[in-house]
């Protein structure tokens, strides 16, 4: 679940814009590049694309007695790159927040950094260093899907607490308080999302071999990407 | 059914139990069970600094719950429906790749 419209005081949600623009603006460059130089990739890429488009339809109960959805940025940036996941999570969040009043306009910028930088990111982090450690393929996708998924909702909580401090406990309390709001709701979904991103590479592994080995997913773990 | 299916199967009912067990065991609590995490937050905000005023209102908003639903039906319809082509033509490319091997020359 993203920040609502609106709540964000206006010059951290400009902040937050700032912030995230670069890695938005070189991430469509670097969209356009892997289209241009891999257009056998393109359909898998859409499926990537696809993926996030569902994940982030689904709201789920959680044991906190919340709903919440996950993200489905990890599989993406696994295959792809982070930089890649940046646009397309973008597009799912602008959807969301155009047409379903779910995020926000305004609220976009920091939206954008938890779930279509950070969450990228620590879940392309996760992934190498599980594989560089020798882990396999399963194990290291669960694991970037579910973190990833995970710190997207640790940066909201964040994002947050900076924005609406406690008036008695400051930040650190408000911390607290919308980290069990957002990332304690998030723990099943984020195990969830890692199993359900495992059960699609499996899938891809049969049908698509080809392709993984191309983004160099495929391959024993000496040959991971670097 | 064989050992790809097998654990394929496990997987998605691993992530059934994990959506439906809150529910069975009745974990919804307060005036809206399951409510939003966002609903929550914004709540929370609102509780601690009362004289907040959101300065940014949503430019469209579904004109009830009903339509809500409808879209995030429709984004999940899109995502999945875009899933099952892709898996659909990659199964069938690597299926007269197969054959290619098989049947060299025709």
């Amino acid at each position: 679940m993203h920040i609502a419209e609106g709540y964000l005081p206006p010059v951290q949600a400009a902040a937050w814009f700032v912030v995230s623009a670069p890695f938005v603006v070189h991430g469509s460059r670097t969209l356009v590049r892997q289209v241009r130089q891999d257009p056998e990739t393109k359909l898998l890429l859409g499926a990537a694309g696809a993926f996030t488009f569902v994940l982030s339809a689904l709201k789920i109960p959680s044991v906190t007695g919340s709903c919440s959805h996950p993200t489905g940025t990890g599989l993406g940036a696994v295959l792809f790159r982070p930089p890649v996941m940046s646009v397309l999570g973008g597009i799912v969040l602008l959807f969301q927040a155009v047409l379903l009043a779910h995020g926000g306009l305004s609220t976009l910028g920091a939206n954008l950094f938890s779930m279509a930088v950070v969450g990228p990111w620590v879940a392309y982090g996760v992934y190498v260093l599980i594989r560089r450690a020798g882990g396999g393929l399963d194990v290291a996708v669960f694991a970037a899907a579910a973190l990833g998924d995970l710190a997207t909702y640790c940066v909201t909580s964040v994002q947050l607490a900076l924005a609406f401090p406690d008036q008695s406990t400051g930040f650190a309390g408000a911390l607290v308080k919308f980290g069990g709001i957002f990332a304690v709701t998030q723990i099943p979904l984020a195990i969830s999302e890692g199993l359900l991103s495992v059960l699609v590479v499996r899938l891809l592994t049969r049908t698509s071999g080809d392709d993984l080995r191309r983004l160099g997913v495929l391959g024993t773990p000496a040959q991971v990407r670097s | 059914m064989k050992r790809f299916s097998r654990v394929n199967l496990l997987l998605l009912l691993a992530v059934l139990a994990l959506a439906v067990a809150p529910l069975a065991l009745g974990l919804g609590s307060g005036e809206e069970p399951f409510a939003g995490s966002d609903a929550l937050a914004e709540q929370a905000i609102v509780d601690e600094h009362p004289d907040y005023e959101p300065w940014f209102a949503p430019i469209y908003e579904p004109p009830s719950g009903e339509v809500e639903s409808a879209l995030f039906a429709l984004q999940a319809a899109l995502g999945a429906g875009f899933l099952g082509y892709y898996f659909g033509v990659a199964r069938t490319r690597q299926r007269q790749r197969d054959a290619a091997v098989e049947q060299p020359g025709e």
